[in-house]
């Protein structure tokens, strides 16, 4: 198995992982962590095809654009938690609730 | 072929260690293995090859993001139980998760591998691009209007994050005295010199070695977040014209680059060579310092200041 | 492969040992302040032994100055958050109101 299967195969684990996650489960903060380790996947692969044979120069484009998407995630999170800990300090609670919508 | 059983093994602890944050019920749990999740991911950038990205997940990934969710969690409480998904959703879930996986294996083993790609290509330009890192060359010369727009969303969501609080400056009321232990403070004094130091040497580094603007300024914002922990605040002596000045200055290098490059008769953004390495290392200490004070801002903005979730706006010194 | 590089292979060797040592503390031992017992005195001497093994296979006195200065910032962040830790712990325990630091 080469590397790049082998990652791209761990990528598409993590993403899969992710996404039942973001889907199921209810708490916000766990989204949260659930589109990182999804956005992580999607940077995991675009390196991985960007990756040449050990001692061979990799492709610095990819490298350029997971870079900036690293710090694109952060700034996501960053706003969704400053969103999340509004909602629970105006209303207690950390889940969205259909049945109620946003007092 | 893989050269090393180190790979299998860091692949199979990177997916454990997800699924593991993923599914703790314990929110503080998951943060912690989701911080453990990102040096992995720094150790799987090194074995693909890609240092810079490791030294920014490290930072950034794993560092920056892990204060957030750790602080964030400081005041909604690590309880992560929720009410049971009906069946049918949660198998439908897994149905369609298992499906994607599939679909994405097909389309990605399926791919050819000798594509060629852009290596050769920047190679063949780099000697024109001011410095001798293809990355930082991609960044800051090839594709500089990403990085100029990456920048803008760090300044949308600090935005963000700032109009989201409640009626408290960001300076926040004096401290109550809970800062008497002097050992955070005591090391943040030690720390905080080398931090600045290490900072600015990723900065420098970036023209011709592993390194630059983002990891640099990462390592800088986490000497502000420090800084914030240790007690001090910073906010309440930074004058707030030149709180805002300081964060569009990255933004508003670029621009003034751009611009003064479309003025100059050549095209938006287009660096000439001769004097490419100047205009890099300009815009990457402007871009240095913005993303910098944006993360510790990030991090500020958030917190409520007496570390509960009261919304009076009494106690509050002036707005920034 | 040279003398040297038996060097290396066995202080990296003890230094996983030790990091072992530690790991095996974390799980067995029954409260946070065993744990931390643990956890600090193992990764830091871990920790100090891998950087020995590395200094001897850097390629100049600069890298293996870095190397030495990786180990001294994490024994100063590793004590430091190992003395947070157990204040925090310690409050918990004596059931005060004790601060939710970060």
């Amino acid at each position: 198995m080469s590397a790049f299967l082998l990652y791209t195969l761990t990528s598409v684990a993590l993403f899969s992982i992710g996404l039942y996650t973001l889907v199921v489960r209810e708490h916000l903060l766990r989204k949260i962590l659930a589109l990182n380790v999804m956005g992580g996947a999607v940077f995991l692969f675009i390196v991985a095809i960007g990756y040449r044979n050990r001692g061979e120069a990799p492709d610095p484009i990819s490298h350029a654009v997971v870079l900036t998407g690293i710090v694109v995630a952060v700034s996501i999170t960053a706003f969704a938690l400053a969103l999340i800990r509004r909602l629970h300090a105006e209303t207690g609670r950390t889940v969205l609730r259909e049945e109620e919508g946003l007092e | 072929m893989l050269d090393s059983p180190l790979d299998p093994l860091l692949a199979l602890g990177i997916i454990a260690v997800a699924w593991t944050s993923l599914s703790s019920r314990n929110l503080f749990t998951g943060v912690i293995l989701f911080i453990v999740f990102g040096l992995l991911m720094s150790l799987a950038w090194v074995r693909l090859d890609a240092p810079d990205i490791a030294l920014a997940e490290a930072a950034i990934g794993a560092g920056i993001t892990g204060a957030l969710l750790l602080d964030a969690l400081g005041q909604i409480g690590s309880d992560g139980r929720e009410r049971r998904r009906p069946p049918h959703l949660r198998w439908g879930a897994a149905a369609v998760g298992i499906a994607v996986a599939g679909l994405l294996t097909h389309a990605f083993t399926d791919l050819p591998r000798d594509a060629g790609g852009m290596t050769g290509a920047v190679a063949a330009a780099l000697p024109e691009s001011g410095v001798s890192h293809a990355v930082t060359a991609v960044l800051l010369n090839f594709r500089s209007y990403d990085t100029w727009l990456e920048v803008a969303v760090l300044l949308v969501a600090v935005i963000g994050v700032l109009s989201l609080r409640r009626g408290v400056g960001l300076s926040g009321p004096e401290p109550s005295g809970a800062a008497d232990d002097p050992m955070l403070p005591g090391m943040a004094r030690v720390l905080l010199p080398v931090m600045v130091l290490v900072g600015g040497y990723l900065l420098w580094r970036g023209t011709h070695a592993p390194g630059g603007a983002f990891q640099g300024g990462a390592v800088l914002g986490s000497a502000g977040v420090l800084l914030l922990l240790a007690g001090d605040r910073p906010f309440a002596r930074l004058p707030g014209a030149l709180f805002r000045g300081a964060l569009m200055a990255g933004l508003a290098g670029f621009g003034l680059a751009a611009l003064g490059l479309l003025a100059s008769g050549r095209g938006f953004l287009a660096l000439p060579p001769e004097h490419a390495g100047a205009i890099i290392l300009a815009v990457e200490i402007t871009v240095t310092l913005s993303i910098a004070l944006t993360l510790t801002a990030l991090f500020a903005g958030a917190r409520q200041p007496d570390g509960t979730a009261a919304p009076d706006g009494s106690a509050g010194s002036h707005r920034p | 492969m040279s003398a040297l590089d038996w060097v290396t292979v066995t202080l990296l060797c003890g230094g996983g040992f030790f990091f072992l040592a530690g790991t095996l503390g974390l799980l067995r031992f029954p409260d946070a302040h065993a744990r931390l017992h643990a956890l600090t005195k193992a990764d830091n001497l871990g920790l100090g032994l891998v950087v020995l093994g590395l200094v001897l296979q850097a390629p100049g006195p600069a890298v293996a100055a870095k190397l030495i200065l990786t180990w001294l910032l994490a024994l100063l962040a590793s004590a430091t958050s190992c003395y947070l830790i157990a204040g925090v712990s310690r409050g918990r325990r004596e059931d005060a109101s004790a601060p939710r630091d970060a």
